[in-house]
């Protein structure tokens, strides 16, 4: 390398450490990680840990069952599964099963939200087991299908392209300019 | 007079049978004292209307539009959605974390924040579902009820693109996963863009720190997007290069349409008004004069014109608007009004900046149907009978 660009690279490097104003510093790896998982629809962001329907039936009746229904239909919290073929109608019923596009999103709420008056308590395997369970009584994943950071993503929902880009102002007005 | 000379006018006084005395006013009694924090009068009782559920965490209360006057919103009276309670949140152990597709990633403490340069501006914030209820059949019999999930206020913070300056973008980055500290760890994706235009970080509220309901210490503010994005709370920024579909953003605040499509990222909030007095619940006294008044907003900038009509919508005249017009604030509006006695139907319509004009519900509906649930921005009429009464009737 010459003395040149080793200078350059240099003074690259001091750029990168500083910030304008100099407040704040930077996180480590492990603050960061404390902060929690936070997923994405490609799977990014999930940690390790695994779970099937099967396992989740009992965690299901101990710590969701009082809220959602025995079977997820909704008391409390609202219903988990149900309503697939009903968005185009006059009542349509918008469930994880129906609705939801990614079952990353799923894993994503769960942990970070559920059970709704004690959030945070679920281990991962707990979670990934709960969402096995929820997409197994929506007829998505088999009884024993293992979801783990690489099949979760893989999961094609019934609703993955129902989702369109925002396109208004939409009501035209005789008179109105509109955009 | 001295002492000694008043005594003795207060003993003639006496000795006259009190007539000097009676031709006094009645004593009055001193006030309450200095106090440390002040109370609104015990005469002054509007609050927010909350909804009983059996989860009351999770769940809106709202602004008694009516009974506020101009602009600004009383902090006591803004109103609240939350998804998991109001978390209790000392400053001194808050942090920002800002990490993701950044140069240089950052913890921040509150104090740091007020360090950096600051702003303060007058926004209104309206949840993605204020007015759901009118796309029912069933409407909201009061203003508060049906228009009260938006209210405004004086927000102070740092322009949150100086701080992604500070951190610097990577190439790629496109989104910002935003999430607050509640139980929930609520979380929305927010477009680069906006971050990059007038989002803002708030730590104040007209004139104090944030109240916790609206996310005390600290919260993202997108100036005139639908308020579920504009995250309380705020604990993390992670900058990515796609949306995470969070809950928020496809389950709830998306709106479906008649062909079983869902509109996704629906954030700016279009131009509403509403009229605030007479509205539903008011009684008039009898014919003579009143003001109509009311508010208009949209998430395209400024409130240009706001009509009223009188006869349900077949003739409108102008209001006049308060000055000054502040883009993304609420405008108040007001028009004389001499009422005859008569059976009367009141609505207000509103034309922002980029020229659109507020919808009929009828029109809205014929757009989207009625089970998209959410961004309602309908004309709403209030109806008048010959004894005075105000109820709510769809336009
Ligand atoms: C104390 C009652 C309660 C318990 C226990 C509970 N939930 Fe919930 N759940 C709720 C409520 C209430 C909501 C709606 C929250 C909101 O609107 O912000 C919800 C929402 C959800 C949703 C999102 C539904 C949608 O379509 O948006 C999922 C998924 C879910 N819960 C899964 C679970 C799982 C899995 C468990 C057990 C590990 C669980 N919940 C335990 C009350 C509960």
């Amino acid at each position: 390398m010459s003395t040149r660009s080793f200078v350059a690279l240099a003074a690259c490097a001091i750029l990168q450490a500083q910030t304008k104003y100099g407040v704040g510093r930077p996180p480590s790896e492990a603050e960061i990680r404390a902060l929690g998982a936070t997923v994405a629809p490609s799977g990014a962001g999930l940690p390790e840990g695994s779970g099937t329907a099967a396992a989740g039936r009992e965690l299901f009746a101990r710590k969701c069952a009082r809220c959602h229904g025995e079977k997820a239909g909704g008391d409390i919290g609202p219903a988990l599964v149900g309503g697939q073929g009903t968005l185009a109608t006059a009542k349509p019923i918008r469930t994880v099963g129906s609705f939801w596009p990614h079952a990353t999103s799923v894993w994503n709420y769960v942990n970070r939200a559920m059970p709704f008056d004690k959030p945070g308590s679920l281990t991962h395997a707990e979670v990934y087991a709960a969402v096995a369970l929820i997409l197994h009584w929506n007829g998505i994943v088999s009884e024993n299908q293992v979801l783990d950071a690489k099949t979760l993503p893989a999961v094609r929902m019934p609703n993955r392209d129902g989702f369109i880009p925002d396109p208004r102002p939409d009501v035209k007005r005789p008179g109105a300019p509109g955009k | 007079m001295d002492k000694t000379s008043r005594r003795q006018a207060l003993r003639l006084g006496a000795a006259l049978g009190g007539s000097l005395g009676a031709a006094a006013q009645e004593p009055r009694s001193l006030g309450r004292p200095l106090s440390a924090y002040g109370e609104r009068s015990r005469f002054v009782k509007p609050v927010r209307a909350t909804r009983v559920t059996k989860t009351p965490e999770a769940g809106s209360s709202s602004t008694p539009l009516a009974d506020t006057f101009g602009i600004v919103t009383p902090s006591a009276l803004h109103y609240e959605r939350h998804h998991a309670g109001v978390p209790d949140i000392d400053p001194a152990t808050h942090r920002l974390t800002i990490h993701g597709l950044v140069e240089r990633p950052l913890v921040l403490t509150m104090d740091e924040i007020r360090r950096l340069p600051s702003a303060s501006r007058i926004h209104f914030l309206e949840c993605g579902g204020n007015s759901g209820s009118e796309w029912a059949a069933e409407n909201g019999p009061t203003v508060q009820r049906s228009y009260g999930l938006a209210s405004c206020s004086d927000w102070t913070g740092v322009p949150l693109r100086l701080l992604l300056d500070e951190v610097g973008l990577k190439p790629g980055a496109a989104w910002l996963i935003a999430e607050g500290a509640d139980a929930c760890r609520m979380q929305r994706s927010v477009p680069i863009v906006k971050a990059l235009d007038d989002a803002m970080l708030a730590y104040g509220q007209n004139g104090e720190p944030l109240r916790p309901e609206q996310g005390f210490p600290l919260r993202l503010l997108t100036p005139g997007w639908e308020g579920n994005v504009q995250v309380k709370w705020l604990r993390r920024l992670d900058v990515t290069d796609q949306p995470y579909m969070t809950r928020d953003e496809t389950s709830k605040y998306s709106d479906l349409m008649p062909d079983g499509k869902a509109r996704i990222f629906t954030l700016p909030l279009e131009a509403k008004s509403v009229v605030t007095f007479p509205s539903g619940g008011h009684t008039l006294a009898g014919a003579g004069l009143y003001e109509i008044t009311g508010l208009a907003w949209s998430g395209r900038g400024r409130v240009e014109r706001v009509e009223v009509t009188l006869d349900g919508g077949r003739t409108w005249v102008d209001a006049k608007l308060d000055e000054p017009r502040l883009r993304l604030a609420f405008t108040r509006f007001r028009m004389p009004w001499r009422w005859d006695g008569r059976a009367a139907a009141i609505a207000s319509r509103c034309t922002d900046e980029s020229g659109y004009v507020q919808p009929t519900r009828a029109e809205l509906i014929e757009a989207r149907g009625t089970n998209s649930g959410y961004h309602f921005n309908g004309i709403k009429l209030w109806k008048i009978s010959p004894d005075g009464s105000v109820t709510n009737v769809h336009a």
